[in-house]
């Protein structure tokens, strides 16, 4: 135990709890993830809130984000300069925002961010096994299908309408740490 | 955080620092002008002039930012200003009260400003810029809210000063507190809810600390005089409430089991695989109650304050199986000392109060195997129930194929190569079926082929499954036949042949029928369904011949025990009438015979109880066998042989095991229905169970783990959860019956369990009522049980059902005409876009003929808007099928059936025609037009 409290002071862990999904022992947890990564970088004790980044690169290499596609999009997504690299604050709100308890709304929006690109998207989820004209057809149709306003393109409102009512949406977009 | 004392004496100098820090600064002038109104304005105010009032709020306004700057000034001084403070209290002149009162305001407002400002000074993107928005409108509104407190606050004040001179030392008014109060509020919901606001971490962190301290500061300034030290003492609680229910919370989480080991399973092997050991934690959830029922309430009083072993028949090894009844064999059989022990029905006494306590054993017995039955169906209703609400509102399939794929199709717990790559493969398979289903809308070819190897192939499983019954049936009626034969010249697998069969049938017919299945050529999810239901079938087919199988042996045994009964009766009348005959006396002791040697019935209900433990220990045996062999030996083989074998195992024929979700589930559910049939005639079950759930989640996931690969097709458990529970509470159901049929109808054993000697097993709820409740509730009981009233009520529950299902369709009627409404719109919507396109080709042609040419827009192509969606260059309004989009002939027949293009009013005139396209008209770029939340910069 002594060697939790000097990694965050107790009313730290309180505004983590606050802010986060999680529970104080899985922010102590987070914050061991995040040292692993990179343990010249990241220093154990975070009482006075260090400024420092772990780079996209060694974020990436998490097995809990290896195997997936958007690996790239969902870190950019959450750094606050756009470049991917986080800081603790932003390490631990990506994990909250794709815990098991946060909100589909919430959800949704940051799914928004990370599927920015039609294209991309669907060239990651398939490896570029479709060819052009598929890839533009079910893009198209994807587009075609949750477009409520009729202007073409996805707005975050056409998004969230149909995000709302997938039924799995829930259940897949959600790491475990 | 700082510490909350600290805060409260900050608190209380602030009050007072603004008047203060006035009478020092004089030179404020702004503070002084203030000042001076304030002195003016009340004795205006008693002469009742609200626009007076209104101009000083006005002014109030004003200041505000520059009173910020003396607080901090204040802030330090807040060492002397303390005893200032003490001070100013002793005074209490008006002026002093008034400027205290207005100096809290004043800070409330200049944090809400600090806060608006350091907000406005991040670099932030467009959206939380909104979010900013609203807050400063929110933050406006509260100023209104707070300066017409202040007003009101006033008012009060005046008929306080004009009545009392001012003996109250209260530093808040009325209304300044409520507003007060309300902003608190406000910032504690705005903390609960922080977790769910899409900003950055760092900004939800100062945004917390903000609030928090707000919360801390003016939280202790609520109340007054001595309900001030109350409130303080109640935020004081809640704060600690608070803290508790945290770690209450992260101790309920932590007192999960098996999170790890399942977390890991879902990386390597997705949600589906995971969905059937978070299956088997509920189960062991359920059992783990299941247990504690039995074993409190009927196991450990029996134990604690029954008869021992060896006191009565019931509880006594019979003399010719005293020589065998340690030994292994017959203890796996469950005969022996394991027959007659707390594990079995037989060995519970009738004795109607055991212990100290009086503890009804036999009432409690009976309450409790039927209670295991009513908790378990309220505990898989319920779960029910949550999970058909956790499921999105249903829309169709339809709508959304492709959206659904392209976005929620990858499984973000994927944390495995291996499983990834399937994941890929089945998405770009996905991806391509819809494409082919798109382009061309079913070419059935050879229908006529596919629908007789359907009916083919259901007419072959309806054997295999007429076959199992009819196995099962044979085995059972020969296995009676054993039964009646000397044990010793039984070979082991003469003995459970019964057992033996039932799990090689459910070992073999899976596989068999997924074979058969293959001839359907089903989408794979249907054909899942198909699967499952086909194995429900077996399951159900093969428990049910047993059942009956096992009722014709338990009528047999009541035969058997009927004749002994009488047999006994007349041995013991015989008995009396020597004894007293003999020794002429009317005093008869009872017979002196040791127990061991006592005349017993076959008591079937220990029988039936026997047979079921029996059924449960040889499947558990089956399966842990079937992954061993199956699983791991094959995977060892495979892995090993690999390296000297002339075709690669790995990828060829054997490969590895697939871990096998539907058949586990499945094996699952009916194992929990023989638990739900046996726990009544085998108390002891339960706890066997018990122990095999957990030896069971163990293995299997060390099993998977180490020799299963992940599937073809990762497909998702996202729906199926509740399937599963369906099927969980048709079964349980169907378990409910025969145990159901054995308390009504059937009579016990005369000579083990604790109903012996009753009629009926229900009949000690009637005893219960008859002789130990107060009469007037065994009159109700009468009269509750009275045809006159039964009907009735039956009547009544059916008008409700009645009525219950005509509300519940009016209300599905509803949804799907609501949701007609919506795919009108939506069709309307789309109508509207693609008319664009198509009535620009009709009005192409003719806007020659018109005069007016300004009215018209202009045929265009959409041009992407820069900041659009990458895709949207590809994206021509859709439904124009490739080939037609260059003349619209086919498409008038939607133009005029379709409404008229909104239009917004032309701001351009016609440019030349036959030039490079211009967007001048139609949606314009930038935001999503009309929606609230806005267009997402798109790169």
């Amino acid at each position: 135990m002594g060697n939790k409290q000097t990694i965050f002071t107790d009313e730290q862990l309180d505004a983590y709890q606050d802010c986060t999904f999680f529970t104080r022992k899985e922010i102590l947890r987070l914050h061991g993830r995040y040292h692993e990564l990179a343990p010249h970088l990241v220093p154990m004790d975070y009482t006075n809130e260090p400024d420092c980044k772990v780079p996209l690169s060694l974020i990436v290499n998490m097995p809990e984000l290896k195997e997936n596609p958007f690996r790239n999009r969902i870190v950019e997504s959450f750094s606050e300069g756009g470049d991917g690299n986080l800081s603790f604050n932003e390490f631990v709100d990506m994990f909250s925002v794709l815990s098991e308890m946060a909100p589909r709304e919430l959800k949704a929006i940051y799914a928004f961010k990370i599927y920015e690109d039609l294209e991309k998207t669907l060239n990651r989820l398939t490896k570029e096994e479709l060819t052009p004209e598929e890839v533009e057809l079910v893009c198209d149709k994807t587009i075609e299908e949750a477009d409520l306003d009729g202007d073409n393109k996805l707005s975050f409102a056409d998004f969230e309408n149909m995000i709302s009512r997938a039924p799995d949406f829930l259940s897949t977009f959600h790491i475990r740490i | 955080m700082p510490p909350k004392r600290k805060n409260d004496v900050a608190v209380k100098v602030e009050d007072v620092g603004m008047e203060v820090d006035a009478e020092i600064d004089s030179g404020s002038e702004d503070e002084a002008r203030r000042r001076a109104k304030n002195r003016r304005a009340k004795p205006q105010r008693k002469a009742k002039q609200p626009s007076e009032d209104e101009e000083d709020e006005d002014e109030d306004e004003t200041p505000r930012r520059k009173g910020r700057r003396k607080k901090t000034k204040a802030r330090a001084k807040d060492d002397d200003e303390d005893d200032d403070d003490e001070d100013n209290r002793s005074v209490k002149s008006k002026t002093s009260k008034a400027s205290r009162k207005k100096a809290p305001k004043d800070n409330e407002e200049d944090s809400e400003g600090e806060g608006d400002k350091k907000k406005r000074g991040k670099t932030v993107s467009k959206k939380e810029k909104e979010q900013q928005n609203k807050e400063k409108k929110g933050n406006v509104k509260g100023k209104a809210g707070q300066s017409k407190g202040g007003e009101k606050d006033k008012k009060k004040k005046n008929g306080s000063s004009s009545s009392s001179s001012g003996s109250d030392d209260e530093s808040l008014s009325e209304g300044e507190m409520e507003a007060l109060k309300e902003q608190v509020e406000e910032k504690k919901k705005l903390v609960a809810t922080l977790r769910n606001k899409p900003w950055r971490m760092k900004r939800r962190l100062d945004v917390l600390k903000e609030a928090q301290d707000f919360v801390e500061k003016f939280e202790g300034a609520l109340g007054k005089g001595k309900g001030r030290r109350l409130y303080a003492f109640k935020v004081m609680m809640a704060k600690k409430f608070i803290k508790f229910k945290r770690d209450f919370e992260n101790f309920k989480t932590a007192c999960i089991p098996w999170e790890r080991k399942i977390k890991d399973v879902e990386s390597h092997f997705g949600s589906s695989v995971a969905s059937y050991f978070i299956f088997l934690r509920w189960m062991y959830g359920l059992n783990m109650v299941l247990f504690g029922l039995m074993f409190g309430l009927v196991i450990l009083p029996e134990v604690l304050m029954g008869l021992p072993y060896g006191t009565i028949a019931r509880k006594t090894v019979p003399r010719a199986e005293q020589d065998t009844a340690m030994d292994y064999s017959v203890l796996f059989d469950f005969e022996g000392y394991c027959k007659y022990s707390i594990l079995f029905y037989g060995f519970y006494n009738n004795e109607k109060q055991i212990g100290l306590l009086k503890f009804r054993l036999p009432l409690s017995y009976l309450l409790v195997g039927v209670g295991i039955f009513g908790y378990s169906l309220m505990v898989v209703i319920r779960t029910m129930a949550r999970n058909a609400n956790e499921g999105g509102d249903g829309a169709d399939e339809g709508d959304f194929t492709f959206s659904w794929k392209m976005f929620t199709s990858w499984d973000y717990l994927i944390g495995n190569p291996e499983t990834a790559d399937n994941k890929y493969a089945s998405i770009t398979t996905s991806f391509k079926e819809s494409i082919v289903d798109e382009q061309e809308n079913q070419k059935d070819e050879n229908i006529h082929l596919r629908r007789f190897l359907r009916v083919l192939a259901n007419f072959l499983i309806l054997c295999c499954l007429g076959g199992s019954g009819y196995l099962i049936y044979f085995v059972v009626k020969r296995s009676q036949d054993f039964a009646d034969m000397d044990n010793a010249d039984l070979s082991w697998f003469e003995k459970n042949e019964v057992e033996f069969v039932m799990s090689l049938l459910g070992l073999v017919c899976p596989p068999l029928f997924e074979t058969i299945a293959e001839l359907e050529d089903y989408h794979p999810r249907i054909a899942l369904k198909w699967q499952l239901a086909r194995i429900f079938a077996l399951f159900l087919g093969n428990l049910y011949t047993f059942l009956f199988a096992l009722f014709d042996e338990v009528n047999e045994k009541l035969e058997r025990e009927k004749i002994i009964k009488n047999e006994t009766e007349l041995a013991l009348a015989h008995y009396y009438a020597n004894y007293s005959s003999f020794y002429n006396t009317t005093d008869v002791p009872p017979p002196n015979v040791h127990p061991a040697d006592a005349i017993r019935g076959p008591c079937w209900e220990t029988g039936v109880g026997i047979e079921f433990v029996k059924l449960i220990v040889s499947d558990v045996q089956v399966s842990y066998l079937t992954i061993l062999i199956g699983d791991f030996l094959r995977a060892v083989i495979v892995r090993f042989l690999n390296y000297c074998w002339c075709w690669d195992l790995e990828a060829g024929f054997p490969s590895y095991g697939e871990f096998d979700i539907s058949g586990n589930v499945l094996g699952l559910i009916f194992n929990q229905g023989m638990i739900w049939m046996g726990a009544f005639y085998a108390p002891g079950l339960v706890g066997v169970n018990l122990l095999r759930l957990l030896s069971s989640m163990y293995y299997q996931c060390w099993a998977v783990m180490s020799c299963n690969v992940p599937h073809e097709r990762v497909f998702k458990a996202s729906r199926s959860n509740n399937f599963y529970m369906g099927l969980l509470l048709l079964v349980l159901f169907l378990s409910l019956l025969p145990v159901v049929y054995t308390i009504m109808t059937l009579s016990p054993s005369f000579d083990c369990g604790p109903f012996s000697g009753q009629e009926k097993m229900y009949d000690v709820v009637m005893q219960a009522i008859d002789q130990d409740l107060p009469a007037f509730i065994g009159n109700i009981f009468t009269y509750a049980t009275n045809p006159g009233l039964i009907i009735p009520g039956v009547l009544l529950m059916v008008l409700a059902l009645y009525y219950l299902n005509a509300v519940s369709e009016g209300y599905q009627q509803a949804n799907t005409d609501l949701k007609k409404k919506m795919q009108a719109a939506r069709d309307e919507e789309k109508n509207r876009r693609n008319n664009k396109d198509s009535t620009n080709q009709v009005m192409k042609d003719l806007e020659d003929l018109l005069p007016n040419k300004s009215l018209i827009p202009r045929p265009i192509e959409e041009e992407p808007p820069l900041d659009e969606i990458k895709v949207e260059k590809v994206s021509k309004p859709t439904k124009t099928k490739p080939g037609s989009s260059g003349n619209g002939v086919n498409l008038q027949k939607e133009v005029s059936l379709a409404a008229p293009n909104p239009r917004g009013p032309v701001t351009h005139g016609p440019g030349p025609r036959g030039g490079p396209p211009l967007n001048t008209r139609g949606p314009q770029p930038g935001p999503a037009r009309g929606r609230g939340r806005g267009g997402h910069p798109r790169r």
